[in-house]
């Protein structure tokens, strides 16, 4: 009996030694700057915002390794983990901390009221309460919003197919940056002669489905950077190509994978943008006193290829907007 | 990892000692395969958030999430008891079910609060600026928040491990054990299974709603993916808690359970905390790899041990 009690004593013993050891190994050095960053998941274009923000910095002398302690997190798609990374985060008393994502920036917010955080890729600030207003927050936190101008997606669905009385909306209802955009393109279409016809599709499986039930119904599929339809856009261009709906998207990707045209956000320089804001805390300056900013760099990608396929024939002034035409 | 951040691991751990609880009831006390906890932890966070951000008193949106866990539970009880329907496919029914429900109860605030005039679900309810049962007790600038939040959640999951422990004790705890163990032994001693089972399905859900009720109070935020994986959070910190600390008294049991749920914090927080595994190019997207290694390590090192001490113990 008491060999049995001594062994669970040696193992827990054991179990506490192998938890402590590799923790008393962290280390931290004050005299260069430190940057930590968290996205909610891994994914292309948050990868993107993470690269464009390092780039940013090492472009302004802040080298990792040298003078910038510079630390990256994913929370791997869980919420538990993204609240220990916040957590981590806070506790380890970065500069500045990059949150990447509405939960990730939320989950930051709720921890820290005192370091800078900046958020990007997300769609409305104010709606999540990361900020009281567009202004000047007076608080900790700030950031690039990666809202697009819907009147001119409008505009360009208006360019491509000038006839337009419906437009379907293919979206997953999990994602708060999709739902936000379906909730402001109701509003603004309300006081147009153009309606809105949502398809929801909760899985990337549920996609073809979701844009089948369109097919007679509208005149044009409108996408945004929703993730779940960003990452299985293919399976849409063949609805799309089958039925001769035309497909317009918002991430200049989506073109090159079979939408006629995207205006749309690049990532890269939505991370730029928010490590500018970086290094202007880094040099000094209170986040409270930087308002946030909407993602400055939009590009029309055109693919006229698509364009045949899903029967549009393309006026000459919107080729002459395209930044990029694609051919193949 | 400093003082803060393991502060900060044990706290999370100890909101999901709640869930743990709650699919120790069903998993291993019912043998009921549930998974309505990955619909009924967000159901909790959202109902909860959904009070908070209309003003309603912080505690009593704590009680109303549970509540609403408990309704879950009790419905994928009554499909299985009443309608026969399998016990992993009723469980896998309301769990669908409850994700649509979230979206909608998210959408309903700023409906109610008239920042919006269309009734549509939403992914995503902000809490950073509302008042929560922790609220009242932390600085304005946050510094104490690494504190308190652990130990208010401390108290919440002391109390409510004694709490079913006394339950586990009474007549009816110990029907619903007996329904757990062997069922048509149990009908044949004059126990009613079926709503027995219903009521362990609502108090395990009940558990793991009030989990989710806290962990948006603590996140600045209810979101529609606080779901996934709960149930696979919660399997894990049980197994792990079982096989570090073996007991066969239902208190320890408990206390085992609870155990286990921070320790799977404790292991994340390695993985994520640690310079050395960084330093040689191991990265966050190997956090799952490495946290199912450290569970099998926790799972076969104790059983290694006894068998390295009892075999020493011959030799002396």
């Amino acid at each position: 009996m008491l060999n049995i009690e001594h062994t669970r004593l040696t193992s827990a013993i054991a179990m506490i030694c192998m938890l402590i050891f590799p923790l008393t190994l962290f280390a931290s050095e004050s005299a260069v700057k430190y940057v930590a960053i968290t996205a909610i998941v891994e994914h292309p274009a948050l990868d993107n915002v993470r690269k464009g923000v390092e780039d940013e910095l090492k472009d302004n002398g802040y080298i990792a390794g040298e003078n910038l302690k510079l630390h990256y997190q994913s929370a791997q798609g869980s919420s538990a983990n993204a609240a220990q990374i916040a957590k981590q985060f806070v506790a380890s008393k970065p500069d500045v901390i990059v949150g990447i994502g509405t939960p990730s920036s939320q989950a930051l917010a709720a921890t820290s009221k005192t370091i800078p955080i900046i958020f990007t890729a997300v769609t409305d600030p104010v709606i999540a309460k990361l900020t009281p207003s567009w202004g000047a927050s007076k608080t900790n936190v700030t950031g690039v919003s990666d809202a697009l101008s819907l009147e001119t997606q409008i505009e360009i669905m208006l360019k491509i197919k000038p006839d337009i009385k419906t437009i379907g909306y293919v979206y997953s209802p999990g994602e708060i940056n999709s739902t936000i955009v379906l909730k402001q393109l109701q509003d603004m279409l309300a006081s147009k002669e153009i309606k809105i016809i949502a398809a929801p599709a909760q899985r990337t499986s549920d996609i073809p489905t979701a844009a089948k039930s369109l097919k007679g119904k509208v005149d044009i599929i409108y996408t945004t950077t929703d993730n779940n339809v960003v990452s299985a856009y293919e399976s849409l261009v063949k609805v799309a190509n089958e039925s001769k709906l035309p497909l317009i998207a918002s991430d200049p990707a989506s073109a090159q994978r079979g939408a006629i045209a995207a205006l749309g956000m690049s990532y890269y320089d939505l991370g730029r943008q928010a490590g500018k804001i970086v290094i202007r805390i880094l040099r000094g300056e209170k986040p409270g006193d930087i308002p946030p900013q909407v993602g400055n760099v939009t590009q029309l990608v055109i693919n006229t290829k698509a364009a045949q396929k899903q029967g549009v024939i393309l006026s000459d002034e919107i080729l002459n907007m395209a930044a990029e035409i694609i051919e193949k | 990892m400093s003082f803060e951040f393991f502060l900060g691991s044990l706290e999370i751990g100890l909101i999901y000692a709640l869930v743990s609880l709650g699919v120790f009831i069903s998993f291993r006390l019912l043998d009921f395969p549930d998974l309505t906890a990955d619909g009924s932890f967000p159901l909790g966070g959202a109902i909860c958030g959904l009070c908070l951000y209309t003003g309603i008193d912080p505690w009593i949106a704590t009680l109303f999430g549970t509540l609403g866990g408990c309704i879950a539970g009790m419905i994928t009880g009554w499909l299985y008891v009443k309608l026969n329907i399998l016990q992993l496919l009723s469980s896998i029914i309301v769990m669908i079910g409850l994700y649509s429900i979230n979206l909608r109860i998210l959408g309903l605030a700023p409906y109610i609060m008239e920042e919006t005039t269309r009734m549509a679900g939403s992914p995503n309810l902000s809490l950073l600026d509302a008042k929560t049962i922790f609220s009242p007790f932390i600085n304005a600038d946050y510094t104490n928040q690494y504190i308190v939040q652990p130990l208010m959640v401390l108290g919440f999951v002391l109390i409510l491990w004694w709490l079913l422990n006394c339950f586990l004790n009474t007549q009816k705890g110990l029907a619903l054990r007996a329904t757990g163990t062997n069922a048509r032994m149990a009908r044949a001693q004059g126990i009613p299974t079926g709503g027995i089972t219903i009521l362990g399905m609502a108090i395990s859900n009940g558990l793991i709603a009030l989990g989710g009720s806290l962990f948006i109070q603590t996140q600045g935020g209810a979101d529609i993916t606080i779901g996934v994986g709960t149930i696979v959070i919660g399997l894990a910190s049980i197994i792990i808690g079982e096989s570090i600390f073996p007991a066969k008294r239902m208190w320890v049991v408990l206390l085992s359970v609870i155990f286990g749920s921070i320790l799977y914090r404790l292991f994340i927080a390695i993985a994520l905390g640690n310079e050395l595994l960084q330093n040689v190019g191991i990265g966050t997207e190997d956090l799952n790899l490495i946290t199912a290694i450290l569970v099998v390590l926790a799972l076969v090192l104790p059983k290694q041990l006894k068998k390295w001490a009892h075999k020493r113990g011959r030799s002396a």
